[in-house]
């Protein structure tokens, strides 16, 4: 947990934190059942035994452990779990989803979350992760198939990364690395373009509309 | 045999390597390539994270359009296309679709049958190559959607490496996340499970990574250098796709211009081995 965390309450052994307890006075108590109707996910079988948390290779960039994500969420705290990062640092390899002995879908629940998160108009706690996700859809839409060529100046611009990079010296790393692929024949310099095009540009259209669902 | 082939974007642009050494070996073997005609993207982590209709009905449209060939089975070698082509049908709620059957492409080499083949035309057996098999993810997990039965330890590439004639060292992260698309959007997680990966590798003394995965290869192999140089440790881990190692086996001259392609150059352990000729 984050270091700053202090305690301000502390009653049988059990401590509550300054940040954990403010969000605790006004619970959404409808979160829970919109969530479980997007699903199933079966948040509520959870009974905390952090399977989850101890076998997650990301853990150590989380905010918020996965286990404790799954109970904020029991507790209808909406705004806590949609701003998280570990929401979005999530590399969704499904190691919890697979040995929680619950069958809580834990990975399915972070998609489900992040992509409410973007639909609530809630900024990502990672800006780079969610501009990598869009990014790479804009892209399909241009082309059906990804063009890694072009991704990732195109992630760079839309993640407004460009100075930052090009001054940590990011920037060129890169694109020696392009430079290396090129000469080995593994970049393209043109996309591959599916013939459908306005299939996938279909397919594409935002899950719901934003703010059309009722959360 | 003729099999259906999604072979996904990256095959076509940064994993050229590894696709060609998958028409090559195929070929060798009898077995007929037939691309999904017209194939899309199947949408990857990006469509599941933010767009969970698209990441179903992206996979569906290569379906339909993957059935349409008629062939039985359907060979995937990027492990996340695989899992999102199964999610799909998982998610499908049309019982009449009679899509081909999807194959994981390091199971379809691992079954008895495929395994026989190998071992006939195996030229040089790989001894004394001690590597580890790296899975990834998306091959394995979840195994409802991925049907795995062995996901907390898998084995096709174990025992295709075997059957080589190289020795698969146990070793206990053959299924941990390499950080997948992270390596560009969070780079400085994504170094430290890659670091985390070889680092294990190198305990248990492997000399080369056999991977299925070019998003695995692709972030073991070419941010190798990157990770040595901001810890201090030295790896030299050449990272090899498992159908360059029966290429290899099989003596195919081809195999040499695939594993040039790499970033951690896989030569001068080939040749330290005996693998392949000084010359050139």
């Amino acid at each position: 947990m984050a270091e700053d965390d202090r305690i301000v309450a502390s009653s049988a052994g059990v401590e509550i934190t300054g940040t954990a307890l403010q969000p605790f006075l006004s619970p959404d108590f409808d979160f829970l059942a919109a969530v479980e109707a997007a699903g199933p996910f079966n948040a509520t079988h959870c009974f905390q035994c952090r399977k989850c948390t101890n076998g997650c290779p990301v853990s150590f960039a989380m905010d918020i452990f996965p286990d404790r994500i799954i109970r904020l969420a029991l507790l209808g705290q909406k705004d806590e779990v949609l701003r998280s990062r570990t929401i979005w640092i999530c590399a969704s390899c499904e190691t919890c989803s697979t040995r929680c002995p619950n069958g809580v879908r834990i990975a399915e629940l972070m998609d489900f979350f992040k992509e409410l998160a973007l639909e609530t108009g809630i900024t990502p706690a990672l800006s780079s992760v969610a501009a990598f996700y869009q990014t790479f859809l804009e892209n399909l839409k241009l082309t059906g198939r990804v063009f890694e060529t072009g991704l990732l100046p195109a992630y760079w611009l839309r993640s407004r990364q460009v100075a930052s990079l090009f001054k940590s010296g990011e920037m060129r790393r890169s694109l020696d690395q392009a430079v290396k692929l090129f000469r080995k024949g593994r970049l393209s310099a043109l996309p591959h373009w599916v013939r459908e095009k306005g299939e996938i540009k279909s397919i594409l259209r935002p899950s719901r509309s934003p703010g059309g669902d009722k959360q | 045999m003729k099999a259906t082939y999604y072979p996904g974007c990256s095959l076509e642009g940064a994993s050229k390597d590894y696709a060609d050494s998958i028409e090559c070996v195929c070929a060798q073997m009898g077995i007929e390539l037939q691309e999904v005609p017209d194939w899309n993207c199947c949408g990857a982590t990006a469509a599941h994270s933010i767009n969970r209709r698209a990441s179903i009905e992206l996979p569906l449209r290569n379906l339909r359009l993957a059935r349409t060939l008629g062939n039985p089975d359907m060979l995937v070698p990027c492990p996340l296309c695989f899992n999102r082509l199964k999610t799909a049908v998982h998610g499908s709620n049309d019982p009449g679709a009679a899509f081909p059957g999807i194959w994981d492409l390091a199971a379809f080499f691992a079954t008895d049958e495929r395994l026989r083949e190998l071992a006939e035309g195996v030229k040089k057996r790989l001894e004394g190559l001690n590597v580890v098999s790296y899975y990834g993810c998306m091959s394995s997990r979840p195994p409802e959607i991925t049907g795995a039965a062995d996901y907390e330890n898998p084995q096709s590439i174990d025992r295709i490496v075997k059957t080589l004639g190289a020795t698969p060292i146990d070793w206990p992260y053959k299924t941990d996340c390499c950080g997948a698309s992270l390596i560009v959007s969070m780079p400085g997680a994504a170094f430290k499970m890659v670091e985390k990966l070889l680092d294990m590798a190198r305990r248990v003394g492997a000399e080369a990574v056999v991977v299925s995965c070019q998003m695995c290869q692709g972030n073991l192999d070419m941010y190798q250098d990157r990770i040595e140089a901001d810890t201090g440790k030295r790896f030299g881990l050449p990272i090899i796709y498992f159908t360059e190692l029966i290429g290899l086996a099989w003596g195919l001259a081809e195999s040499r211009g695939w594993l040039s392609r790499h970033f951690v150059d896989p030569v001068p352990l080939l040749r330290s081995k005996g693998l392949m000729a000084a010359e050139r």
